[in-house]
């Protein structure tokens, strides 16, 4: 049977896992976004859980609040990125500072 | 499942592939939600991430034709930092968890069964209790959507836009010119 515990376990190891790939790949700025989409998925399965299991739909509200600014925050970085692309010609995040003004 | 799919995310060696355990990863996340009775949140996530998400990042990496292998040269070098800093983590929220004791309002074998379907109770509470903060995102959206046109937006080279101060500082005597020309001559403009 599936506890509540089992939930967050897994949620605290995918949230665990996007910080690593937070810094692991620290010069693909893609890699990075996927990994917040991770870190994201994470709190949603907690949200949701939380939700279930107390019984109250006030969680699974909020956790479409996040997929909501979640899916926001992935196309303005990618139209960011986008961009940034076209100015320099690479997405390394090492060029970023060259950004002056 | 999920948790092999997160972990080939982040080593897989190829983005493309990275993006396909996304999804992956997002499948086994919606059965989760299903298993914890969140029927809509489970279709929504699918549909959205999915559906949009994933094929953006996609349509992102196959159009930047990026080349990776030098882009990956820091992994080896940031890894044992990394792993630290992931084992450090990892150990407060394991103690965090381990230590935490469920109040009397948590059922805590099995999700609480509802009276409702899920959707019609989600619907109700949405349009009701959280009808602001429903509006609030509805806007994050749309700046959203209008800002990501207007940061790649790019205008054509070849249009000829209206100058309306250069169109009002014309005048007479040099816009119009009289000339008699004779006959069989033509007019040079």
């Amino acid at each position: 049977m599936i506890t509540l515990t089992h939930y967050l376990t897994v949620a605290a190891i995918l949230f665990v896992l996007g910080v690593l790939g937070i810094f692991l790949n620290r010069r693909n700025v893609i890699l990075m976004l996927m990994a917040i989409e991770l870190i994201l998925l994470a709190v949603n399965i907690n949200l949701v859980a939380f939700s279930a299991f107390l019984g109250d739909l006030a969680g699974q509200v909020m956790a479409m609040f996040v997929l909501t600014v979640a899916a926001a925050e992935a196309a303005i970085g990618l139209a960011i990125l986008v961009i940034f692309f076209r100015r320099r010609g690479s997405i390394a995040v090492d060029d970023v500072n060259r950004m002056r003004g | 499942m999920l948790i092999a799919s997160a972990i080939a995310v982040i080593f897989a060696r190829n983005p493309v592939h990275s993006v396909l355990w996304l999804i992956l990863a997002f499948f086994n996340g919606a059965g989760l939600f299903l298993l914890a009775g969140a029927e809509f949140i489970a279709m929504v996530l699918v549909i959205v991430y999915v559906g949009a998400v994933a094929v953006l990042f996609l349509f992102i990496v196959m159009m930047l034709n990026i080349d990776f292998a030098t882009l990956r040269s820091g992994f080896t070098r940031h890894l044992p930092f990394g792993i630290i800093i992931a084992l450090v983590l990892l150990a407060e929220l394991v103690l965090a968890i381990s230590a935490w004791q469920a109040g009397p309002a948590i059922s805590p074998s099995r999700p609480v069964d509802m009276p409702q379907q899920n959707i019609v109770a989600i619907g109700e509470l949405l349009y009701s209790r959280y009808l602001l903060p429903f509006l609030i995102a509805s806007i994050i959206l749309l700046v959203a959507m209008v800002g990501a046109i207007v940061l790649t937006h790019r205008g054509r080279s070849d249009r000829r836009p209206q100058d309306v101060s250069k169109q009002v500082r014309r005048r007479p005597d040099e816009a119009v010119r009289m000339t008699s020309p004779g006959t069989g001559e033509g007019v040079k403009l």
